[in-house]
């Protein structure tokens, strides 16, 4: 293979293989050595745990907070809150799950570390909302790391996986994970007894808003490049409710969160002309939804919608009103640093727009559509539920055990428990760290085997990319322009091309049709056909690379399951302009989709959604 | 912003290169100094500037829609426990901000072997590490599987 010939293969053996080390993977990571003292846990991460994640910048709140020990909320609450927002369709086993867990999460944080605020009169940490507490966050990961560290065999930085390794003495089941290092080119090959994916959801599916050098500057990491999902639909996982990506309002072009905005600085929205839109889309609202519009507090979905229209009313910018708030220089403190805490980029443009909050009211956008399992929506792996509690239906092994045996998953890789967030992420990682050292027990001998002729053909397939740009890049005098390969960065931005026009981009203000989800998968199709001809100059391009094969599987698998369910569930985050409604006679139920690996054909089914809370 | 690298500052350690969650800070083969080879994917997360003994490191809003004459500087302080952040705006306002980032010495975390090891009987239950202890209640909650309901609720 020429310049690469002198690559290794690395074999690493695990009995618990952890892939990602974000908040889930750390969270998974930590609990698998409590309970498997004797075992082998290893993380394997593609760039450093200390900063990697979408809280490798920080955080400034924690979203997932029951605060049991003062009887401020019990799990079944949250539930109700996450099945409202989402307008009926969680599972709700799984979201009682975290919640019930998700205290110990936190109290321990706190004991590691984490400067969490507290309440000055009671004591209690400091509210922003009901489920929100607030933290000085910004070495939030690194504190988070340090236990993950320490709780490891070994951690392996700068891999990248790209694709799960199945057992060859059984059907169905996983053997470990193969995937490369970005410094050395080295191959790696890891043999696991159970394998736990903690990657990332999907930024950059779709395109952007700033397309020029700000097209990093997306709402969630450009990292994350839906390894969450492409790793277990190559392995024929059921994949739920990947239809159900999120917009989200944000401050403009900086994407800074508005959460502490509205709950804790009382700052609130208004038009161009001051008023209040909200009411003015109500009857409009209620006539797609019905009475989810009646509902407190309002669905996010909804809230976006009235934003949407608007817009298209052409009564825009909408802003937020600060200037009242931010005269309190608490507020005003606590306004900046919470950018400064989570989305450094924000501060920025209000410094270089010269807008101080206090004299201005800045401007709010919707964003582009993300997919992800752990924020406000439900994207990722059909999982098995716990053992104590959940419906049959919703049950068949060990807890967030993938439809594979041995396949278990956290955070933004498991579908239908919105509202997890970092402290739920890492609480499911720990769910399913426990249950994957008790799979492990229960296997005995009886070892899964990885089959070599698999992991040799997948090396010529992962390095490829590297060959065919050497050969091609000889037939050019120079520049980025080949008849033999595409580069990395052209079939991202044809994916969100294809995505954002075919399937509910900004561009088509989110609304999409079965014609055109019928065009936009067969430009999907050919664009699958085309990564076959994907070019890397180098190591850092190879990563790029696998990483937009992850999002194309990902993209028509959230493609497929769009035009699967024929109803308008979540206006505002998307519309199908052919089924403008809420239909929840035929609709109240999850989408689920299995991909075929030999044939590249996708079965979709409904599952029901079981309500085990009032 | 993405970041761009000063060439007088930075003297080629590679801690940004080791950090960066993007991967896209790499050395410069020929000058060997540190500079950002992919600005349009970087987050403008600061983990490289945060990173840097040298101070060398700095970020410029990005072309499209920050205007130039801004500046966002940070020092992260681990052994004090602080960071600290100097804005400056176009028009030359400043603002000053600075935050604790830990209240425990870096590296006191007590691993998860440390504890006394639990029974094969508790590996079975539903309580994960330190519980019912860490949830600072006295039982884990639960829910009996007898009233499933289907249909709008």
């Amino acid at each position: 293979m020429g310049l690469f010939s002198n690559r290794k293969t690395v074999f690493v053996d695990s009995d618990v293989l952890v892939v990602g080390g974000g908040m889930a993977g750390c969270g998974a990571t930590y609990e698998s050595r409590y309970w498997g003292r004797d075992k082998k846990v290893v993380v394997v991460e593609k760039a450093n745990i200390e900063r990697s994640g979408a809280v490798a910048q920080g955080l400034y709140a924690i979203n997932c907070y029951m605060g049991m020990q003062w009887d401020e909320n019990k799990p079944e609450d949250h539930v109700r809150y996450a099945r409202n927002d989402l307008m009926g369709l969680v599972r709700e086993d799984l979201g009682y799950d975290i919640a019930r867990h998700v205290d110990s999460t936190v109290h321990k944080f706190e004991e590691w570390g984490l400067p969490i605020m507290k309440d000055p009169e009671t004591g209690r940490y400091l509210r922003e909302g009901q489920w929100q507490i607030m933290i000085h966050g910004e070495s939030y990961k690194p504190i988070v790391a340090e236990a993950a560290r320490k709780a490891a065999t070994e951690v392996y930085n700068r891999i990248m996986v790209t694709h799960l390794l199945m057992d060859k003495t059984k059907a169905n089941r996983v053997a470990g994970a193969v995937g490369f290092n970005v410094r050395t080119g080295d191959y790696y090959v890891f043999r696991a007894k159970a394998v736990i994916v903690a990657a990332g959801g999907a930024s950059h599916i779709f395109k952007p808003r700033a397309v020029g050098e700000g097209m990093g500057r997306t709402w969630y990491a450009p990292w994350s490049s839906a390894s969450a999902y492409a790793l277990p639909i190559l392995t024929g996982a059921k994949m739920t409710q990947m239809e159900n990506r999120i917009v989200l309002t944000r401050f403009k072009d900086g994407y800074g969160p508005v959460g502490a905005y509205f709950l804790h600085l009382k700052t609130y929205t208004e038009n161009a002309y001051g008023k209040n839109y909200e009411p003015t889309w109500y009857e409009n609202t209620k006539e797609l939804v019905g009475d989810y519009i009646d509902r407190h507090p309002v669905p996010t979905c909804l809230r976006n919608h009235a934003f949407l229209e608007e817009i298209k009313a052409g009564r825009g910018p909408i802003r937020m009103v600060t200037k009242e708030a931010f005269q309190d220089p608490h507020k005003e403190q606590v306004g900046w640093e919470n950018f400064l805490g989570m989305t450094i980029g924000q501060a920025v443009v209000w410094a270089s727009q010269n807008i101080d909050p206090k004299e201005t009211n800045p401007e709010l956008t919707t964003s582009e559509p993300y997919v992800m399992g752990s924020h406000a929506t439900c994207s990722g792996a059909w999982a098995s539920g716990p053992e104590d509690y959940a419906p049959d239906a919703y049950q068949w092994g060990y807890n967030r055990m993938m439809t594979v045996e041995g396949l278990f998953g956290a955070g933004d890789t498991i579908g239908g428990t919105a509202h997890k967030f970092s402290s739920g992420s890492f609480t499911e990682g720990r769910i399913a760290g426990k249950a994957a050292v008790k799979y492990v027990e229960d296997l005995g001998n009886d070892v899964p085997q990885v089959s070599e002729a698999e992991y040799e053909s997948l090396e010529k397939v992962i390095f490829q990319p590297l060959e065919t740009y050497k050969v091609g890049r000889n037939e050019i005098t120079g520049g980025t322009v080949s008849p033999s390969y595409l580069l990395p960065i052209s079939g991202l931005q044809r994916l969100e091309k294809i995505m954002d026009e075919y399937v509910g981009g900004i561009s088509a203000h989110y609304t999409t049709n079965e014609p055109l989800l019928t065009r936009g998968l067969e430009l999907l199709g050919m664009l699958k056909e085309d990564l076959h001809h994907l070019g890397a100059e180098d190591l850092h391009q190879l990563q790029r690379a696998w990483e937009l094969q992850h999002r194309v599987l990902a993209s028509e698998c959230v493609t497929h399951h769009t035009m699967f369910r024929t109803e308008t569930r979540w206006p505002g985050y998307y519309y199908r302009a052919d089924h403008p409604k809420l239909d929840d006679t035929d609709w109240h139920c999850f989408t689920l989709s299995q991909y075929d690996r030999e044939s590249g054909n996708w079965a979709m089914e409904k599952a029901p959604v079981y309500h085990i809370i009032d | 912003m993405p970041t761009f690298v000063y060439m007088t500052r930075c003297d080629g350690c590679g801690h940004c290169v080791d950090i960066c969650p993007s991967d896209i800070m790499h050395i410069d083969k020929t000058n060997r100094r540190a500079y950002n080879i992919e600005p349009n994917m970087c987050w403008e997360c600061y983990s490289c500037v945060k990173a840097c003994p040298q101070n060398a490191i700095d970020a410029r809003g990005y072309a499209d829609f920050a205007p130039l004459g801004h500046s966002v500087r940070v020092l992260r302080e681990p052994e004090k426990g602080t960071i600290s952040w100097k804005l400056i705006f176009r028009d030359g306002r400043e603002k000053n901000f600075e935050s604790p980032i830990r209240t425990t010495p870096w590296g006191s975390i007590k691993s998860a072997e440390e504890y006394a090891a639990p029974s094969k009987e508790a590996l079975k239950s539903q309580e994960l590490a330190h519980e019912p202890d860490a949830l600072n209640i006295e039982k884990l909650p639960a829910l009996t599987p007898d009233q499933l309901k289907q249909g709008v609720i």
